[in-house]
């Protein structure tokens, strides 16, 4: 039987030395450029016509626009808006990444730790420097909720900080844990079809098949809550309750 | 809605946009409402079940790597230990209450700031660290 994990194996495709770093181009590399591409392809050749009654496709580019611009109203408000494109370009390279790693061969670079632990590092890092930009020390005031009594300063301010702390941990590993769990799944679940054969090979081959839509499902909902934290930690740098 | 009246002209489609358009940003007030309900069983439990583990990587990350750093045996690591797990539970409870992930929820009546005045803060170091060290 394969591997189930084989398909989460890097493979270097074009190596690529810059001095002591290994730059090459690695499948995961390549289908980062892939996701790229095809939104780039999808929004604006979407977009092309920019008729006032839009077609199937034009709808569906306007459609993750104004959904995404719905989010961040909703969750952070009109001060939110300036910060639309990043949290667009993430939802869209999420998005992308996850349905593209549902065709077959395709490589899933979402459920690599190391992107996902990347992109969380990159949201929690820049919500932190908008809070410390926006309200200086007061940013502080952040870790000790208002009301509590002094005695309990020295236990709750370090829980509160790692809490804090703890957001990039868990928003990476919420999503790299959706997508590696699921693919991975799916390979045990089609790896039973052959050798059970013709007569008890259909048992696995349904499972699969509803696996499959489930993982629509599940790659939708990464992106968006992977977004929707986004925004909700934006909300908290703003506003800073 | 009949559509046996005339089309309208553009221009008072677009001031009706416009309208529209600033009536939705000014109405909302921020944070009154993250999308939670939209979220199915398996998404919440995933997100609370990593919610818990990520305080505690962090918790054990922090002290594991304080004790290497400091050679200090294995109290940091305790000591962390505990911490990660009271974040985790108080991560928890917050994405179970729907508090959004706020760090440092305040109540919005506000006006409750004025509570620094006592200075406890040693007392409660100390009696932390003595139960740790002291063996």
């Amino acid at each position: 039987m394969a591997n189930p994990l084989e398909q989460f194996q890097i493979k270097t495709l074009v190596p690529i030395q810059l001095g002591e770093v290994d730059a090459s181009l690695t499948n995961a590399g390549l289908f980062m450029v892939i996701t790229v591409t095809v939104i780039s392809l999808f929004l604006t050749l979407g977009m092309r016509q920019k008729s006032l009654i839009p077609g199937r496709w034009q709808s569906m580019a306007e459609l993750s626009y104004e959904f995404i611009a719905g989010m961040i109203r909703d969750n952070v408000g009109s001060e939110g808006r300036k910060y639309f494109p990043f949290v667009f370009s993430l939802f869209m390279f999420i998005l992308f990444a996850n349905l593209i790693g549902l065709i077959p061969y395709a490589f899933t670079f979402t459920s690599h730790i190391a992107v996902t632990f990347t992109m969380a590092m990159v949201v929690f890092l820049g919500v932190t420097v908008i809070a410390i930009v926006r309200h200086k020390l007061h940013f502080f005031s952040l870790f000790l909720p208002s009301g509590v009594p002094m005695v309990m300063a020295p236990v709750l301010i370090p829980i509160e900080v790692l809490s804090y702390l703890s957001r990039p941990i868990s928003l990476s590993i919420r999503l790299f844990a959706n997508m590696m769990a699921g693919h991975t799944m799916m390979k045990v679940f089609a790896g039973f079809i052959v050798p059970l054969g013709i007569i008890g090979g259909w048992a696995p081959l349904s499972v699969d098949v509803a696996l499959t839509a489930f993982e629509f499902l599940v790659a939708f909902l990464q992106a968006y809550v992977f977004t929707v934290l986004t925004c909700l930690y934006l909300n908290d740098a703003i506003h800073l309750h | 809605m009949s559509d046996n009246k005339p089309p309208e002209t553009l221009e008072n489609l677009d001031t009706r946009l416009h309208q529209a358009r600033e009536k939705s940003r000014a109405g909302k007030t921020p944070g009154s409402s993250p999308g939670k309900e939209e979220m199915s069983g398996y998404s919440m439990a995933i997100r609370i079940g990593t919610e818990m583990v990520a305080a505690l990587i962090v918790g054990v990350g922090i002290g594991y790597f304080l004790d290497y750093w400091l050679d200090t045996g294995p109290w940091f690591l305790v000591v962390f230990f505990f911490l990660g797990s009271g974040a985790g539970i108080l991560n928890v409870y917050r994405a179970a209450n729907g508090l959004g992930m706020a760090v440092g929820y305040k109540e919005p009546s506000g006006g409750v700031s004025e509570h620094l005045s006592r200075d406890d803060t040693s007392d409660g170091v100390n009696g932390n660290n003595s139960k740790s060290g002291g063996e």
